[in-house]
């Protein structure tokens, strides 16, 4: 199981970003293996549809998970139509969080924005 | 001439300005590019009115002629495309219509359909021709009811006033591209002057000539005539908040048409456009 979670910075105990579409950074967490790797979000600097090009990038990196604090509608409709369980991040560190779902604690996060494009 | 109103913050007059001038030039056009919120025909109150749908293109996939080789979804640089467990599926709000998916897709498997996106309305009212964009509620974008309003070349002997919708972003841009002079009409008070400076960096983008009117003044607002002055703008009317105007606006009357005070100030302020514009 691969568990993806937007990060701030490439360290260890970098915070969770506030944002999904625009996180600078993934951190991919894999339970077989017990081993992370931080990859680089396509989207970071999309000029629009950022949540669509990040989904996108997880599914093809093969998530299952996503640990996130907040996410689009456009976004949650690729994750979900992949099969993606989406849950619900508490501030604070991306480690944290993924301690918290290992150990059953995260709930699945069902309410997603409308987004922020085309607010003019 | 194509004089187009606007203002960044909303609720300033762009729509009192734009109508009003529009009666004073007499066989002009009046065109509401304000398309989420089109109320110059409250006033106008066009006679004759038609009809027309504006539709924008969305690709459709012929999902037995795609091969998964996502080349569409690389291409979008709109990221309106995704590709999920084998099938191409499109988001149609993020969509920008370019058509590029059909033209980069080796397989032949996308086609175009129509999507209706809003119409455009075309009157008249005593010798103004009126035309208003109407964006259907829930679209995100409202430049394709903005471009139909700017194409639509019906009646263009006269001047024509072009009622832009608030905000500086893209909605504005496009109202204001097609436009020789631009009027833009401000509030007295530190969110007007806030959100006028912002359409005046845009302009100056544009590079497009520009005078202000300031709209409603209960009493002088210094820092709103001090950046006008400071940088050049020629202030082209000031218009006292009154009473009168007040309820002929909110009675959906044409002031220019009932108010003799009015009559004046905008032919006033016609005379001064079309001055301004020869130079």
């Amino acid at each position: 199981m691969k568990i993806a979670i937007p990060i701030d910075e490439n360290k260890e105990d970098t915070s969770i970003c506030t944002s999904f579409g625009r996180a600078p950074l993934f951190l991919l967490h894999n339970t077989e293996t017990k081993t992370s790797e931080t990859l680089k979000n396509p989207a970071a600097d999309a000029t629009g549809g950022a949540g669509v090009k990040a989904a996108q990038f997880l599914i093809d990196q093969g998530a299952d998970i996503l640990l996130t604090l907040r996410g689009g509608e456009n976004a949650a409709e690729v994750l979900l139509a992949a099969d993606v369980q989406v849950y619900k991040a508490q501030a604070g560190l991306a480690r944290d969080n993924l301690t918290a779902f290992l150990e059953g604690k995260l709930d699945k996060l069902n309410r997603f924005h409308a987004g922020f494009h085309h607010k003019q | 001439m194509k004089l187009a109103v606007l203002s960044g913050k909303g609720g300033t007059g762009k729509t009192f300005i734009s109508v009003n001038l529009a009666a004073a030039a007499k066989n002009a056009t009046y065109m509401d590019c304000d398309v989420e919120e089109p109320n110059g025909r409250l006033f106008l109150k066009p006679t004759k009115v038609k009809s027309a749908s504006v539709d924008t293109m969305l690709p459709s996939f012929d999902e037995t002629r795609c091969k998964g080789c996502r080349q569409c979804v690389d291409f979008c640089r709109f990221n309106a495309l995704a590709f999920i467990k084998g099938k191409p599926k499109v988001f149609e709000t993020i969509c920008h219509s370019c058509g590029g998916c059909l033209l980069v897709c080796p397989h032949h498997a996308i086609t175009e359909k129509w999507h209706p996106v809003g119409r455009i309305e075309r009157g008249s009212h005593e010798g103004i021709t009126v035309i208003t964009g109407i964006l259907n509620p829930g679209e995100a974008s409202a430049v394709p009811v903005i471009h139909a309003v700017l194409d639509d070349t019906s009646a263009h002997e006269g001047h024509v006033v072009i009622d832009c919708p608030p905000g500086s972003g893209c909605p504005v841009l496009e109202s204001v591209s097609a436009s020789d002079y631009c009027v833009l009409v401000a509030e007295p008070t530190a969110f007007g002057l806030h959100n006028l400076q912002m359409v005046v960096e845009l302009l100056m983008l544009l590079q497009k000539p520009y005078g202000v009117v300031i709209n409603k003044i209960e009493a002088t607002y210094a820092p709103l005539e001090d950046y006008c002055a400071q940088n050049g703008i020629r202030v082209l009317s000031r218009i006292p908040y009154s009473k009168k105007l007040a309820q002929i606006n909110t009675a959906a009357e044409v002031a220019y048409e009932q108010d003799e005070e009015s009559r004046k100030r905008f032919q006033a302020l016609l005379q001064d456009i079309e001055a301004e514009v020869r130079t």
